[in-house]
């Protein structure tokens, strides 16, 4: 169809062009893509995993059949059959770990006590479940670890959440403080350690389980030397998790190392030079003037580290697939583990208890560390 | 030169001294920097030692592997290909060609899947050439991934920097209840799921028009922000069941399109939380000017906007593709015959009854490495720049 000169085609003159429309609801177009797919595949299914963790799943001719039974999957995994595999075992406390209860609640309470006068009642809300979650790994702790008895997936996690973020953190400070010094081939150095992050985890698992193998491997002469050359690690629970926290240490080291690297880079180099120049030793150079310049930046990123951490499952399932027995299962893990043993609901929940672990502890640290040192930082 | 330094000739002092003076400020003394050096050199050990012992076991055989450690080719032992060659077959298909086929292929089968489940193609057969298929599907899942994550995180992290958003409090409050009786609704209740949804989509539009401007409190782009990086936290167990189940209701469970979306949305906060900060830090004067001389939102912020901040792009590109690589967890879920990634591939093999060929996967490993290796060392190029410091400090 040939439009007549002079007149415009009729479509143009009542409405715009597709290009006009676009950019009159650019706004809308630029973050709906995104805010849609987050609530399509994070917010509804987060929603939908309460009901599998609420029921009895099964899988019938046409799709899934659920039978609401309240708070059995929870109550399972805190105090029925699935008690040894989640908690722990959990007999009589010895007198050790009662006093290190009642210390930790005592701290608690006195926490709670000292803090309100200073917060409003939502911070105290906040706080109340901060407290409950300490109080409640405190007995947990204090029943299994320190009674003697064997732990579960829940301590096992915070096992590599609570030292393996210690450990690398200190090992990566000190190779970015090495790294940051006037030293000969730091890009080369720089270029090494940051490989092992990016390498895929299922690589990293089985390389370190060919390393660290007891018969055939590498450091073979060096279990010899030392004399434990029969000494299997994966048959011990304790070493075995150690294990498992130094491989993966192996992995995020480079995470902090790079971040910390940065920061110290970051920080004036005059201040530096002229506590030099008064004659400051190192030792105090770092304490007074590089340490507080990075704390918000180590605080940030070991809240990231630790977010990131809570997620392990790929090590100890390719290195020991949660064995021996369960002692290096992750709750991942042991949540995938269940799925695979069809019991949706189960799975679900103990996902779930994750998901408030793993919230409650990360906010906390966000809400009492982190934000207190930005706002020191910021004066 | 200070006055210090003439003070003191290096004649004068004894040789600990001079061990542990740094010669000027900004130095470091003699000793200081051998005790560094040193502790650098064993960590690049301990860093390099793994992937050096993967990549020599690649060149072993059974027996090489089997009589105990050896460490150096050729001194220890005589390498050889026997590992590679299993894995490099000559089936049919199986060859470099095959894996362009399959990403030809992969266009066609997406356009099939969306058309009808049942007409799917398969050109690669998985149980023969499982290499050079894993290794096409965790090519084509990366790449179009984060595509797709890079292009809507940076959209959205762009308009978050520059446009003011004030979602009402209650209108979210709204969303959340319907989304908690769509679910209600068709798992106790046994309602289709399309139906559920579709009626609470459309009571949602209807409740907002209606009761949208009578809620007073709002929320700003610092909370949507927040809300989309602290997605993060959100393990990936709690969703991946729900997620398996909706894939499963319609029909895309072990397709590309399923690992495509949900490792795009896996990664969104982070490209969201990068990008974002790229965006905020550009000066604002060049996008006003533009927009006085009639440039559109999308004109901008595609000519402009995005040439501006081509490093930090660059590398979050590389740390989204890396990530995508790497992924094993929704993968094992969502892909379990058909679209095998590398990792699952690997893992799969692992737990074979065999035993494990420590040779046979030394080599895999290596394929599946080697292009991280290669993208991580690209990365910090961009690091050490200081590309993406800015995110973290706050």
């Amino acid at each position: 169809m040939i439009g007549q000169p002079g007149i415009p085609p009729a479509g143009s003159s009542r409405s715009e062009s597709w290009g006009e429309w676009f950019d009159r609801h650019s706004r809308t177009f630029f973050i709906a893509p995104a805010v849609t797919l987050i609530l399509i595949f994070a917010v509804f299914p987060t929603f939908y995993s309460i009901v599998f963790a609420l029921s009895r799943v099964r899988f019938t001719g046409d799709g899934l059949s659920f039978r609401f039974v309240g708070l059995q999957n929870f109550y399972k995994q805190f105090i029925g059959t699935e008690q040894v595999h989640f908690l722990g075992k959990i007999e009589a406390m010895d007198a050790f770990g009662l006093v290190f209860f009642i210390a930790v609640t005592a701290a608690v309470f006195w926490w709670l006590y000292r803090s309100l006068k200073t917060t409003t009642w939502i911070g105290m809300a906040g706080r109340a479940i901060s407290a409950a979650m300490a109080i409640f790994l405190a007995w947990v702790i204090g029943a299994t670890l320190l009674s003697g008895n064997p732990i579960g997936t829940l301590l096992t996690t915070l096992f590599y959440v609570i030292i393996g973020c210690a450990l690398q953190f200190v090992i990566g400070l000190g190779l970015a403080f090495l790294c940051s010094q006037p030293v000969r081939a730091k890009n080369f150095f720089r270029v090494v350690f940051f490989i092992p992050l990016m390498i895929t985890p299922l690589g990293v698992g089985f390389a370190m389980r060919m390393v660290a193998d007891s018969s055939k491997g590498p450091l073979l002469p060096l279990f010899n030397l030392f004399g434990i050359g029969s000494w299997i690690w994966s048959a011990d629970a304790w070493s075995a998790r150690f294990v498992m926290m130094i491989c993966d240490s192996w992995q995020w080291i480079p995470f902090i190392f790079i971040c910390m690297l940065a920061a110290l880079e970051n920080v004036p180099r005059d201040h530096v030079e002229a506590a030099q120049v008064d004659g400051a030793s190192s030792v105090q150079i770092f304490r007074e003037i590089t340490w507080p310049q990075i704390v918000p930046v180590a605080v940030t990123v070991l809240l990231i580290r630790m977010i990131e951490a809570f997620k392990i499952v790929d090590l100890p399932n390719i290195m020991t697939g949660g064995g021996p027995g369960t002692s290096t299962e992750s709750m991942t893990l042991h949540s995938y583990y269940i799925w695979r043993a069809n019991d949706f609901g189960s799975s679900a929940a103990i996902a779930y208890l994750l998901l408030i672990l793993t919230v409650v502890i990360c906010a906390s640290f966000f809400n009492y560390v982190v934000l207190g040192q930005l706002r020191k930082a910021r004066g | 030169m200070s006055t210090a330094s003439f003070k003191f000739d290096k004649a004068d002092r004894s040789l600990m001294e001079r061990l542990f003076e740094p010669p000027a400020v900004g130095k470091i003394s003699p000793a200081a920097s051998l005790v560094a050096h040193f502790l650098l050199i064993v960590w690049s050990l301990f860093v390099l030692f793994p992937i050096y012992w993967v990549i020599i076991t690649s060149f072993k055989n059974a027996v090489t592997v089997n009589l105990g450690p050896f460490y150096i080719p050729f001194l220890d032992f005589q390498p050889d290909l026997d590992a590679w060659r299993t894995q490099f077959n000559t089936e049919p298909n199986c060859n470099f060609l095959g894996i362009a086929r399959q990403f030809g292929l992969f266009f066609y089968n997406t356009f099939a899947v969306i058309i009808s489940p049942l007409a799917e193609i398969q050109p690669m057969d998985p149980q023969i050439c499982k290499i050079y298929h894993a290794f096409t599907n965790s090519i084509v899942v990366s790449i179009f991934s984060t595509a797709f994550c890079i292009a809507i995180g940076s959209m959205a992290a762009y308009a978050l920097a520059r446009i003011q958003y004030k979602p009402k409090f209650g209108n979210i409050m709204m969303f959340v209840g319907l989304t908690v009786l769509v679910i209600f609704a068709t798992s106790y209740a046994g309602v289709p799921w399309w139906a559920s949804s579709a009626v609470a989509l459309a009571l949602f539009f209807f409740l907002v028009r209606a009761f949208g401007k009578h809620f007073k409190r709002s929320l700003g782009n610092g909370d949507i922000l927040f809300w989309i990086i602290s997605q993060r936290i959100l393990p990936p167990i709690v969703v991946v069941i729900p997620i398996y189940i909706m894939f499963q209701a319609v029909g895309l469970l072990d397709t590309h399109l399923a690992l495509i979306i949900v490792y795009a949305v896996a990664n969104l906060p982070i490209v969201v939380w990068l990008m974002h900060d790229f965006f905020a830090n550009l000066p604002i004067e060049l996008e006003e000017s533009a927009q006085l001389d009639g440039a559109t939102r999308l004109g901008i912020f595609w000519e402009i906007v995005l040439p501006l901040t081509r490093p930090g792009l660059a590398a979050t590109t590389l740390l989204t593709l890396i990530l995508n690589w790497n992924e094993y967890l929704f993968a094992v879920f969502l892909a379990y015959a058909k679209v095998q990634t590398m990792p699952i591939m690997v893992a799969a093999k692992n737990a074979g009854e065999k035993g494990i060929f420590w040779w046979e996967m030394s080599a895999i490993i290596v394929i599946m490495i080697i292009p991280v290796i290669l993208m991580a060392i690209l990365l910090t190029r961009f690091i050490s720049r200081g590309v993406l410091l800015g995110a973290v400090k706050g």
